[in-house]
């Protein structure tokens, strides 16, 4: 099963070596973000309790995740292409582990996700991003973001499994990139009104943002980190499961 | 020659909700056979396809390919076929030769370069081995396809209807190669909607009708079942085909 997963995964690596415009417009909307509200909103944003705080240091968390959302879309994209062209039908009849396929195409988007999210750290610092994170708190911030990477490409491989037509296997990372914006990413939630103030503090973006903010700044984590790692594992078990059987229904149906 | 038949098929039934596709299939293949499974569209030629090659599972009945059952031992029965299905399942971004090279790695053959390189010849792809498969045309698409559906040499081959969307010199192409391949001692069953296709290459042929094989055997024993032939004078002209491909100047 690894050995299969591997050479597919190699497969759909090259994919995106041959198309890298995948991963730089996966970069392009998120540094689009970064600019306009660090260079234009950023300044009438009030950072209340730390205004000594560098908007960029205090944005960038959040637009780490924003790119992760888009560049999951791509994900559900080559799935439909795979199981629209025959290819999959191919791999099925054949006598290889049958969930080599999807893994090869979880651990690829892994790999493209990687590489978007650097990019937009490379520019961030550009801005003047600094982080004083020791090399132990950076690789938690890795460990992080490929947990968060993870449970959303399983979520994009059910889009992907159950979509009849290409815009619907992209369309559904729509909500996903909006979820940040009601959360702590752009701005304190202390500032918004009651219920939407509710909302944010209690949805996944904002403990994970908190955590990769903690992080950065060198601040103790609290119990943010614990919520954060709840959600992005739970997200995953059950983006995972529902992944399964929705393959094992489409295999086994059309 | 081994005694197991290549495909035993007994009371096979499939039902897609109340449409009922395959009524009770029998129908037993002899190894090393060209089989030609005929019937119009939607007659459940891909459906019977896709129950034999694992695809899908049967309601009712049984199947065996090369003795292993398909719903018990569909492990097995993977080792031992190899499918291409109506549309070319090649990948378009990877070039011909990397197409190869991938099934006989997932086939983990020892040497999947070698292997790629010796199939790429034998259906003269070598020289496009090297492009992106998006540049191939219909008929080089089709002959990759196959070349990709014969690495690590499966014993049993299905082709579902692999010369429909073909040019005349696709078709021979792939006509030519299923006629080596069954030289070699690969069992066959192809389906296609194209009587002339099964008359030229099938040893046997059967005939699947709404959802049952209503007539299976060889040509000369399914002539026989109608009434004897009348002698008709015919002056015989060239056809389209003759002529298109004289002034093509196709060898094949």
């Amino acid at each position: 099963m690894i050995n299969d997963t591997v050479v597919l995964t190699g497969r759909s690596l090259r994919h995106i070596l041959r198309s890298p415009d995948t991963i730089i417009t996966t970069a392009i909307t998120p540094v689009a973000m970064l600019l306009l509200f660090v260079y234009v909103f950023g300044g009438a944003i009030d950072l209340g309790s730390n205004p000594d705080q560098k908007y960029v240091d205090y944005l960038l968390p959040g637009i780490l995740l924003i790119t992760v959302a888009s560049g999951v879309a791509y994900t559900s994209y080559r799935l439909f292409l795979d199981l629209k062209s025959g290819i999959f039908e191919r791999f099925q009849s054949m006598p290889i582990a049958r969930s080599a396929a999807l893994w090869a195409h979880v651990l690829t988007s892994l790999v493209a996700n990687l590489i978007s999210l650097t990019l937009v750290v490379l520019v961030a610092l550009l801005m003047g991003f600094r982080s004083g994170a020791s090399p132990l708190a950076w690789l938690a911030v890795l460990g992080i973001l490929v947990l968060f990477t993870l449970a959303l490409t399983w979520l994009a491989v059910i889009a992907g499994l159950a979509a009849k037509s290409p815009d619907g296997a992209g369309g559904f990372a729509y909500p996903l990139l909006f979820l940040p914006f009601l959360s702590s990413a752009f701005v304190p939630t202390d500032g918004m009104p009651g219920p939407v103030r509710w909302f944010a503090e209690h949805q996944p973006v904002t403990s994970i943002v908190d955590t990769l903010r903690n992080l950065y700044a060198g601040q103790p984590l609290g119990h943010s980190v614990w919520v954060a790692l709840a959600w992005c594992v739970g997200v995953l078990v059950l983006a995972h499961a529902l992944a399964m059987r929705t393959y094992h229904r489409r295999m086994s149906a059309c | 020659m081994t005694t197991t038949p290549a495909i035993e098929i007994a009371g096979l039934t499939k039902s897609y909700g109340e449409y009922a596709v395959l009524k009770g299939v029998d129908l037993t293949i002899p190894a090393g056979s060209i089989y030609a499974l005929l019937g119009s569209n939607g007659a459940g030629k891909t459906t019977a396809i896709r129950i034999l090659s694992t695809l899908l599972r049967a309601d009712g009945g049984s199947a065996r390919v090369l003795g292993h059952d398909v719903a018990a031992d569909a492990a097995r029965v993977r080792e031992s076929i190899s499918l291409t299905g109506q549309f070319a399942a090649v990948d378009e971004i990877l070039t011909g030769r990397e197409n190869v090279v991938l099934v006989a790695q997932l086939r983990h053959l020892s040497e999947p370069k070698a292997v790629a390189d010796g199939l790429l010849a034998r259906f003269d792809l070598t020289e496009a081995g090297g492009r992106r498969v998006a540049t191939y045309s219909g008929g080089m698409r089709r002959r990759l396809d196959i070349a990709m559906s014969l690495v690590g040499q499966p014993p049993m081959l299905f082709l579902d209807e692999p010369t429909t969307g073909l040019d005349p010199q696709g078709r021979m192409e792939v006509w030519n190669t299923v006629r080596d391949l069954a030289g070699q001692g690969t069992t066959v069953l192809l389906t296609t909607q194209y009587l002339e296709e099964a008359e030229l290459l099938a040893d046997r042929i059967a005939i699947l009708h709404e959802g049952r094989i209503i007539a299976d055997g060889t040509l000369a024993e399914l002539k026989a079942l109608l009434p004897p032939a009348k002698v008709e004078y015919v002056e015989k002209q060239p056809s389209l085909e003759d002529i298109f491909l004289s002034i093509v100047g196709s060898n094949s």
